[in-house]
């Protein structure tokens, strides 16, 4: 749906600093425009729960970093984001990548379909679910409005393959 | 932690880091180190991570050293979160910020659980022996790797260890404190979160890259 540096000029457009992120089919093929962005600094994490704890550290020492996860990694975070999100109330913005939503011919029943967006509202994580190019302007606007409000958010993008 | 191997005490161990370290470095605490470095006493730019996702203390380290390269940032861990996060260690290395040392203190237990063996313990494995974490951290691509079993040698050489090129990994031998209990928050976490990164704001101006 979107291109490296299409994401890239994004997250610049956003003032993000660094980019906390674990590939997936769609969001790996992102990281190389991420890397050549000046302004912009790429984090691999080894597990998505890291994703949130590195983001806090970051958000803490006065950067300002997005996560860019896939949907099965939201899953995977549960309680690092419940800590950071929550209980430390840290307004971290993310990217997540909503798994077979175009495009079911790799997964046929794709169980992230059924869980993804339940357990973004269980998080309490305001997101907006993004499924056209024509929208990218709508993630900017979801991401000054969180950040003006100071509290985290999402924009959940649809993909089209695992 | 090898069953019968000589350890410091804790306590004694973050005495000596609490005296050496510098009044600009960042320290994280988790679990029974939060504990008692609130009893030593936490500074300003000092986070006791009460309350914590177990396992989360040296990726939000990486990620306040990233965000701060001018300034030290010393995590202490404890093993059972430290087998939490395994994977971690690799993240920072492939990061590798030349100013986060991350201490692991490893008893062997939960000790806050009432010292159950953790998975990494001979007590908890069936062939008896221990998970070596400085084989570990060396594989893992630490920069620096030190290893301390007695109190008096940590003492001597721990401001050396924190003057090393990071990323720095630091492996201390610590017995276990029956009875203990886990840290209690000093006060609303989302409160202290604003304050450290207003503190961290206004000295953000360091006079230049303090570490090699």
């Amino acid at each position: 749906m979107f291109t490296g540096d299409e994401m890239a000029a994004l997250c610049t457009a956003m003032g993000v600093t660094h980019v906390v992120s674990v590939a997936d089919s769609t969001i790996g093929p992102w990281h190389p425009a991420i890397e050549r962005t000046d302004g912009l600094r790429l984090v691999r994490v080894c597990r998505e729960g890291e994703a949130w704890a590195v983001a806090a550290g970051l958000y803490l020492g006065g950067a300002t970093p997005l996560v860019m996860i896939q949907c099965t990694g939201l899953f995977e975070s549960g309680d690092a984001l419940r800590n950071i999100l929550h209980d430390w109330k840290l307004p971290i913005f993310s990217v997540i990548g909503y798994r077979s939503y175009l495009n079911q011919t790799t997964l046929p029943g794709d169980t992230c379909l059924v869980f993804t967006e339940p357990v973004l509202d269980a998080w309490r994580i305001e997101y907006r679910l993004i499924t056209a190019p024509a929208q990218r302007d709508e993630i900017l606007a979801h991401y000054m409005a969180c950040r003006d409000a100071s509290k985290p958010g999402a924009a959940l993008i649809a993909e089209g393959k695992a | 932690m090898r069953d019968g191997a000589e350890r410091m005490e804790q306590m004694d161990a973050l005495r000596a880091l609490h005296a050496a370290r510098r009044a600009d470095d960042v320290v994280i605490t988790s679990m029974g180190a939060a504990r008692d470095w609130m009893v030593l006493g936490a500074g300003p730019l000092d986070l006791p991570l009460v309350p914590s996702s177990m396992g989360t203390a040296p990726t939000i380290g990486l990620g306040l050293a990233l965000a701060q390269p001018a300034r030290r940032v010393i995590v202490v861990n404890g093993d059972g979160a430290m087998l939490m996060n395994l994977g971690s260690l690799v993240t920072i290395t492939a990061a590798a910020p030349a100013n986060l040392i991350l201490i692991l203190a490893d008893n062997g237990v939960y000790e806050v659980t009432d010292a159950q063996p953790t998975p990494g313990s001979p007590g908890a494995r069936a062939d008896g022996t221990s998970v070596d974490f400085e084989a570990i951290a060396r594989a893992c691509g630490f920069r620096s790797v030190f290893h301390f079993r007695d109190a008096e040698r940590w003492a001597t050489d721990v401001v050396r260890v924190l003057d090393a090129t990071g990323p720095t990994f630091v492996l201390l031998d610590v017995g276990s404190v029956p009875g203990s209990t886990g840290p209690r928050s000093p006060g609303p976490a989302a409160a202290r979160a604003v304050e450290l990164r207003r503190q961290l704001s206004a000295a953000a101006k360091l006079p230049g890259p303090t570490h090699p």
